[in-house]
């Protein structure tokens, strides 16, 4: 049996109205990452995380105890728990995440910084400034909610005088450069992909990683954004054979996110089709979402196959100049 | 049973819902990674002949939708599929969950 879609949505929505995001983190959980770097807070370009790696740990939690509810008498109760939600937390209980997990994800955003850093990029950060980018509200259509919401992150930008953003995922991207425009009057902050930036800065390697590494494109990057060739051409700069597998390019299958929490078991059965595609073509897959990182990760070690899932930044880092 | 709702079909033309170049050839329905057999073209059509109680009746369906584009980029009309998902979601949000003010 289904989650009952509306008070789902609803908690995503009042969390995004009252707290600022989908699930509310503390401001350690969304700037831990970045300590020790002395990245300058604010200034013309930031690199701006829409803490999307930051939250993965949190979803991953929630979606697999969602996963429990599916077929239970408690799904019955989620218009309670939207109710008890408007005045605790309930993400507090219901989110709580392994510490291994979050380490491992900010590592990733960390890493992503350092291979900017090497690239001589320069950046600040907006460190607990920063706010979610809104993205599951608008896919969710919840279009007043989110349309506050982004005047709201328009607000800070302004306020710290960005003119430029770096992101560091697809979809953060694609609210930054297609949907906050349609929604903010005056919209006038310039967004690139890490990826991108990386990519047209000439990055160099050191080490001839020489392995084969099979690419998942994103369906945001791939279809709506059209970062394709950047990827591939920073595989190709550590050299690595990237292997293009079945269903690649602007015909890429999607990881099964971002219904995780809404439709666990259909969002798990669209990963495991798509993690056996991978495997047929080799053993290392690169990513570059950390939710296609999630639900391909989670797949393979459910089915058992010998797939090692990293994000393209692990791969990058492993054949950077020491 | 399902009745024709004119309001309904007023309130899609006056907003950014577009399937009218949908030839209904079933592209969209077989290359969904979900596999989703009704969205998007039966619901479409459920849209442009002004069935809400049928749209509505499908809300899971229309929540399952990744918005992943893999039907948009094959659909030989060039419709908007996702674009008129969202769409199909504001307004559920809107009519049906309470979520959305205006």
């Amino acid at each position: 049996m289904a989650l009952p879609t509306g008070p789902i949505i609803g908690i995503m929505v009042d969390n995004l109205r009252l707290r600022k995001s989908v699930i509310p983190l503390s401001k350690g959980k969304m700037t831990g990452w970045a300590d020790g770097l002395n990245l300058p807070r604010g200034g013309d370009t930031v690199l701006y995380t829409g803490l999307m790696y930051q939250l993965m740990p949190s979803i991953v939690a929630m979606a697999d105890r969602m996963g429990r509810f599916e077929n239970s008498p408690i799904r019955h109760l989620m218009g309670l728990g939207r109710l008890a939600n408007k005045v605790v937390n309930l993400s507090f209980f219901m989110a709580r995440s392994r510490p291994e997990i979050r380490g491992a994800y900010n590592d990733r955003l960390r890493t992503i910084a350092e291979l900017l850093l090497d690239a001589d990029v320069e950046f600040g950060y907006l460190y607990d400034e920063e706010l979610y980018s809104g993205a599951l509200v608008y896919d969710n259509g919840v279009m007043d909610v989110f349309a506050r919401h982004a005047r709201r992150v328009h607000d800070v930008l302004r306020r710290r005088g960005v003119r430029r953003v770096i992101t560091v995922d697809p979809h953060t991207l694609n609210m930054f450069r297609d949907v906050y425009p349609k929604f903010v009057e005056g919209f006038d902050v310039k967004a690139e992909s890490y990826l991108e930036v990386l990519a047209r800065s000439g990055f160099k390697t050191d080490v001839d990683t020489g392995g084969k590494v099979v690419i998942h494109d994103s369906c945001v990057y791939a279809r709506y954004e059209n970062v394709l060739e950047q990827p591939r051409a920073l595989l190709c700069g550590t050299g690595a054979q990237v292997c293009e597998p079945d269903y690649a390019r602007e015909l890429t299958l999607c990881c099964g996110g971002p219904i995780e929490s809404l439709f666990p078991s259909r969002s798990k059965e669209v990963a495991r089709e798509r993690i056996g595609q991978l495997a047929e073509w080799g053993r290392d897959v690169a990513v570059m979402c950390p939710i296609c990182l999630f639900n391909l990760t989670e797949a393979a070690e459910a089915s058992g196959a010998d797939v090692r899932v990293r994000d393209i930044c692990e791969y990058l880092a492993e054949a950077r100049p020491s | 049973m399902a009745k024709v709702n004119a309001e309904f079909i007023e309130e899609v033309r006056a907003g950014e819902f577009n399937a009218g170049d949908c030839m209904n050839c079933g592209v969209c329905t077989a290359v969904c990674p979900v596999g989703l057999e009704l969205l998007p073209r039966t619901v479409f059509r459920y849209v442009v002949v002004g069935l809400e109680s049928k749209v509505i009746q499908n809300a899971e369906t229309i929540f399952s939708c990744l918005l992943c584009r893999m039907c948009e980029v094959n659909c030989p009309a060039e419709v908007h599929i996702t674009e008129n998902v969202k769409f199909l979601r504001a307004y559920i949000n809107r009519k049906v969950f309470k979520l959305m003010r205006n």
